[in-house]
């Protein structure tokens, strides 16, 4: 395989590879979150507001895969 | 494939200093916040007030809200700080999005080539405005913690002599506060340049109506990166300020 295809797969599992743990992440995040929703209703604002703070922690995790495999492609 | 360049390129020369599309975007941004900076106490001891007025001043009393419920009665020293990052990224953002950001194309001479760069870019998509943005806070949070703890106090935080467990978790704090700036720089980065990247993309395998809802996506997330820096700066300056045992 010449270099150039080497580094075609090097972005594919740099980004496929780092969005593996984030996505499940997110998802129980927001599994939890709805879960505090239908027990106490009243605090939705809160629980919201922390819930984006929380995914958008582990979302940077995804992003900095993005960023790196970014820099692969184009540079 | 258009071309996709992932540092900002410069487009004129002021006085020997190269001004880059992405910071020519930025001042712009910086005047338009400015003028409605300066409308807005103008209009506040006016009489008659406009509609406009009331519409900046619920955005400030919403965030205004949302920031008491982390930092309680210190909010009064604290809010300007957090509404400036707030407000100033998210017109940053939003500013990205506009028709002609990205596509109105200027021709430079760079070492006897001829190139087509776009005069716009959105300012969070360069790496040095988030940098900029991220030392700021993380800056901003040591000054709070030495003004509220002492100088001595808050170094405790970080070389603590007691006992060896202490001690290595002091490293790890420093580690932390380097840390901080990389990830608030790398994720607003990565967020807005990824934005872009996608709107490009999808602009050049569709070419019509398909952009628009990505286009309505990435409204959200300008309003989410610039909510998330914003808050994450202010929990963090909470945990700087608070008596630790």
């Amino acid at each position: 395989m010449d270099s150039e295809g080497l580094k075609s797969l090097a972005v594919a599992l740099s980004i496929g590879l780092g969005a593996i743990g984030p996505g499940i992440g997110i998802g129980m995040i927001g599994s939890k979150a709805m879960e505090a929703l239908g027990r106490n209703p009243e605090a939705e604002s809160s629980i919201r507001t922390t819930m984006i703070l929380s995914i958008a922690f582990a979302e940077a995790v995804a992003i900095y895969a993005l960023v790196v495999s970014l820099i692969l492609k184009f540079t | 494939m258009p071309e996709i360049s992932i540092k900002a390129e410069p487009i004129f020369n002021f006085f020997g200093f190269r001004v880059t599309n992405s910071l020519f975007t930025s001042i712009i941004v910086t005047i338009v916040f400015l003028l409605i900076a300066i409308y807005y106490s103008k209009q506040i001891t006016a009489s008659k007030k406009s509609g406009f007025f009331y519409l900046i001043h619920f955005i400030i009393k919403s965030i205004y809200d949302l920031f008491e419920t982390v930092l309680g009665d210190k909010i009064r020293i604290f809010f300007t700080l957090m509404l400036s990052f707030f407000l100033f990224i998210l017109l940053q953002n939003w500013f990205g999005l506009l028709p002609g950001v990205g596509s109105i194309m200027i021709a430079i001479k760079e070492h006897g080539k001829i190139l087509h760069v776009p005069v716009f870019r959105g300012g969070n998509a360069d790496l040095n405005t988030t940098l900029a943005l991220a030392l700021i806070s993380v800056t901003m949070i040591q000054f709070y913690g030495i003004k509220f703890l002492g100088f001595v106090q808050y170094l405790k935080k970080f070389i603590d002599l007691s006992n060896p467990i202490n001690f290595f978790v002091g490293f790890l704090e420093i580690i932390s506060e380097i840390s901080k700036i990389l990830s608030f720089a790398f994720r607003l980065f990565g967020n807005i340049f990824a934005g872009e990247v996608l709107l490009t993309i999808v602009a050049f395998l569709v070419p019509v109506l398909a952009s628009f809802p990505f286009i309505i996506l990435e409204v959200f997330v300008g309003f989410v990166q610039a909510l998330v820096f914003a808050m994450l700066t202010t929990v963090f300056l909470n945990g700087a300020i608070a008596k630790h045992h």
